[in-house]
């Protein structure tokens, strides 16, 4: 069976869950930037909780107003989806104001403050639900997990669109048009909230705003695609995207991107992966996992691979530009040297010279492979001819090593007028500094130094 | 604290002479402090501040560690609410005169890491100008650019802050109060953990502001330039032991009850007030 038989099954309710999955990844990833630049991430995390409190809060509201015969029962759905989402925004800033409180009168360290926080709201939810289990038909497995596969089911009217489309999308643009709008206000009370306040943008107003707003979108997105999903799209998506770029509005947009291939890459997975695992232990006929699990792993395939292959950040290319520094700095010790044997050699007929040379050259191809590769590259650019222990420079190279030999003499120069070293110790910090300086430095020493034609051991600095 | 009904007097006397000349808020005082006493979890850590800085001058609050230097310019700002007394700004409550006041806090209190722009960060000092809910438009970009400009900046207006070095990061943050052209200046620590290339900046900054007729008060802690940089200073421990002209005031008596061991018995009261039961 091939990898991609499962998806030759695929109907529209595939698309309906993934167009689901991606529209509450992206909601979330919005006000998951703002999170994630004021430390706050696991902020998220709590009042995805707590929320629970303002959902049966919500029921009790909209099964009293039934009872009360002020809405009929047939409206009762729709009052309740509003009533959910106020009241797990009313939680969420509520939670956000007691772990404040906590922090200050009571001196507690902030994640100690919000663990305390969300556990105690969370469990006074569960009791609620337990209490009144019998009156409402409310289900804790339902709002903690969700069912993102079930959710295309339910459709609006005779459209044929699934309802999870409609609240996702109306709350992925709700967020949008806030982002966009109170763009500036919410980076400034991120960045710097006391200078916000200063400009007339109270950072504790926008601090509140940010965290209903959060509780809202929490709340709208994980009755359709479950709370596991919620959490990781609220935290994952910017995370990665920070690894990415340093601008905010790059970030931002990178987030969603993130959001909405996590979706696509975890339902196909979801369809995919665990036939192809299974089959190759021997289990047959294992068709799917869960949808939401996936696109959250998914999230987190993408988050390490940005770790590793960030173009600027990443690990991969960390240790490659080091690699690369490495190797320049070899070639150019090689350089520094061959220069070294060609200027005594013009100066001193001495014959031990050349027994010298050749020792030295010997000594390289015994060195490190990164001298060895560093002569190789060399070779290979033509600023060497020759091979083993017969190689010369060419014009090319020569002129490479006279430049280095400047920096390093002028470098010596330069410390032995500001600085009162020993003359052994110029040497060491020269070795290291002339392969980074540039011409403009170059310029700038030279000018220091009054344009001096010999380094402090009387040695003649190359134009 | 015998003293503070003596200081009441004067303050319910003080009113009616600023309310006789209509232009009286515009030849008032920067910034007037009266009585201000502020405390952290019920212990005091300012004591019946009372302060009127002159116009146009550079102004050194100079203290110790735990002095209350940054508290005194939080507790004028709003930022930390004030236990009493009451703060002006050219003649006006805070609120009035927002626009008028900048503020440059300490280099180590925002996160460098933030994904913003040099150039981002300047046009930050702007915002109140912008308004609500209205881009950075271009107009406000160039502002943003000169402003970077004067603290030879501008060359490293597109580079993410975290790429700065210390003395640069402070010249930002020099940059971004110049673009909220403000008349009075608070500065906290603007010389700390700055090279020498960078001070020169911020001091020639300075007396660029001066030369307009703005006030700069700045949080100071190299006492060797308080005589070279500052034509004021306020000597402040939890107390202010005296405020005038660094010639009158910046002298070694000044400085040894400033620095010496005097503040030990506001400490201890400080101590008995913050757990009143169990003493």
């Amino acid at each position: 069976m091939s990898l991609f038989a499962p998806l030759q099954t695929w109907t529209s309710l595939d698309t309906w869950i993934i167009l689901i999955g991606a529209l509450a990844a992206m909601a979330c990833a919005l006000p998951g930037c703002f999170l994630l630049l004021r430390r706050q991430s696991l902020m998220g995390d709590a009042i995805s909780h707590t929320s629970l409190l303002g959902i049966v809060a919500a029921f009790f509201v909209s099964h009293w107003l039934v009872e009360a015969n002020v809405i009929s029962p047939a409206t009762e759905l729709s009052v309740r989806h509003v009533a959910m989402c106020l009241g797990a925004a009313i939680v969420g800033v509520l939670s956000a104001w007691m772990t404040e409180s906590l922090q200050k009168f009571g001196n507690v360290e902030s994640s100690a403050a919000l663990g305390v926080v969300f556990t105690s709201l969370f469990a006074l939810g569960l009791l609620l639900i337990r209490a009144v289990a019998d009156d409402v038909h409310i289900d804790p497995d339902c709002v903690l997990y969700g069912a993102i596969e079930m959710a295309p089911l339910e459709t609006v009217g005779a459209s044929g669109i699934p309802r999870a489309v409609f609240v996702t999308g109306v709350v992925l643009v709700i967020n949008l048009l806030l982002t966009v709008m109170l763009f500036k206000e919410l980076r400034l009370s991120a960045f710097d909230p006391a200078l916000a306040t200063t400009q007339g943008i109270p950072a504790h107003v926008m601090h509140y705003g940010l965290m209903g707003v959060t509780a809202m979108t929490l709340v709208a997105a994980f009755e359709s695609v479950g709370s596991i999903l919620v959490i990781a799209m609220l935290i994952i998506p910017p995370a990665t995207a920070y690894l990415l770029t340093d601008r905010l509005p790059r970030m931002i947009g990178l987030s969603l991107l993130i959001a909405a291939l996590s979706s696509v890459l975890g339902h196909v997975s979801a369809l995919t992966l665990p036939t192809m695992i299974a089959e190759s232990v021997g289990i047959p006929d294992v068709h799917d996992a869960s949808t939401a699990g996936m696109m959250a792993a998914a999230a987190g395939f993408l988050f390490v691979s940005a770790m590793l292959l960030g173009p600027k950040y990443g690990l991969v290319s960390r240790v490659w530009h080091r690699l690369l520094l490495r190797l320049r700095i070899a070639s150019e010790d090689v350089l520094g040297g061959l220069y070294r044997f060609e200027e005594s050699a013009a100066a001193s007929a001495d014959v031990s010279l050349a027994t010298e040379r050749a020792a030295w050259l010997r000594s390289l191809t015994t060195q490190s492979w990164l001298t060895r590769l560093a002569t190789w590259v060399l070779l290979r650019r033509r600023w060497l001819i020759g091979s083993g222990s017969d190689v010369q420079l060419t014009d090319a190279g020569r002129e490479a090593a006279r430049t280095l030999v400047r920096s390093h003499r002028l470098w010596e120069s330069f410390l032995a007028k500001h600085f009162v070293l020993g003359t052994g110790r110029f040497h060491e910090s020269a070795e290291q500094v002339e392969h980074f300086l540039d011409p403009a430095l170059l310029a700038e020493l030279d000018q220091d130094l009054d344009r001096p034609g010999v380094d402090p051991h009387g040695r003649a600095i190359p134009n | 604290m015998n003293e503070s009904p003596v200081v009441d007097q004067e303050a319910m006397q003080e009113p009616p002479t600023r309310m006789v000349a209509i232009d009286a808020v515009e030849s008032a005082s920067p910034i007037l402090i009266e009585d201000v006493t502020v405390a952290y979890h019920r212990r005091p850590v300012l004591w019946n501040i009372d302060y009127q800085a002159p116009s146009g001058k550079l102004i050194a609050i100079v203290g110790p560690n735990g002095s209350g230097k940054t508290t005194l310019i939080k507790a004028a700002l709003d930022l930390v609410p004030r236990a009493a007394g009451q703060v002006l700004f050219f003649g006006e409550p805070y609120g009035q005169q927002r626009h008028r006041v900048g503020y440059v806090p300490q280099r180590t209190s925002v996160d460098w890491d933030f994904p913003v722009s040099a150039l981002d960060v300047v046009a930050m000092g702007m915002y109140r100008k912008i308004g609500w809910l209205r881009p950075v438009s271009r107009k406000y970009r160039e502002a943003a650019k000169q402003a970077l400009d004067r603290v030879g900046m501008v060359d490293f207006a597109n580079r993410q802050i975290n790429q700065l070095s210390g003395g640069q990061q402070q010249r930002v943050f020099l940059a971004r109060a110049l673009a909220q052209n403000a008349n009075l200046y608070f500065m906290d620590e603007p010389f700390a953990g700055v090279d020498a290339a960078t001070e020169r900046a911020i001091v020639d900054i300075l007396r660029q502001l001066r030369e307009s007729g703005k006030t700069v008060i700045a949080v100071h802690h190299d006492l060797q330039t308080v005589h070279e940089y500052f034509d004021e200073v306020v000597l402040l421990n939890m107390r202010l032991i005296a405020a005038g002209p660094t010639a009158d005031v910046f002298t070694p008596d000044n400085l040894r009850k400033t620095y010496g061991g005097k503040l030990a018995l506001l400490d201890q009261l400080g101590e008995k007030m913050a757990q009143p039961r169990s003493r």
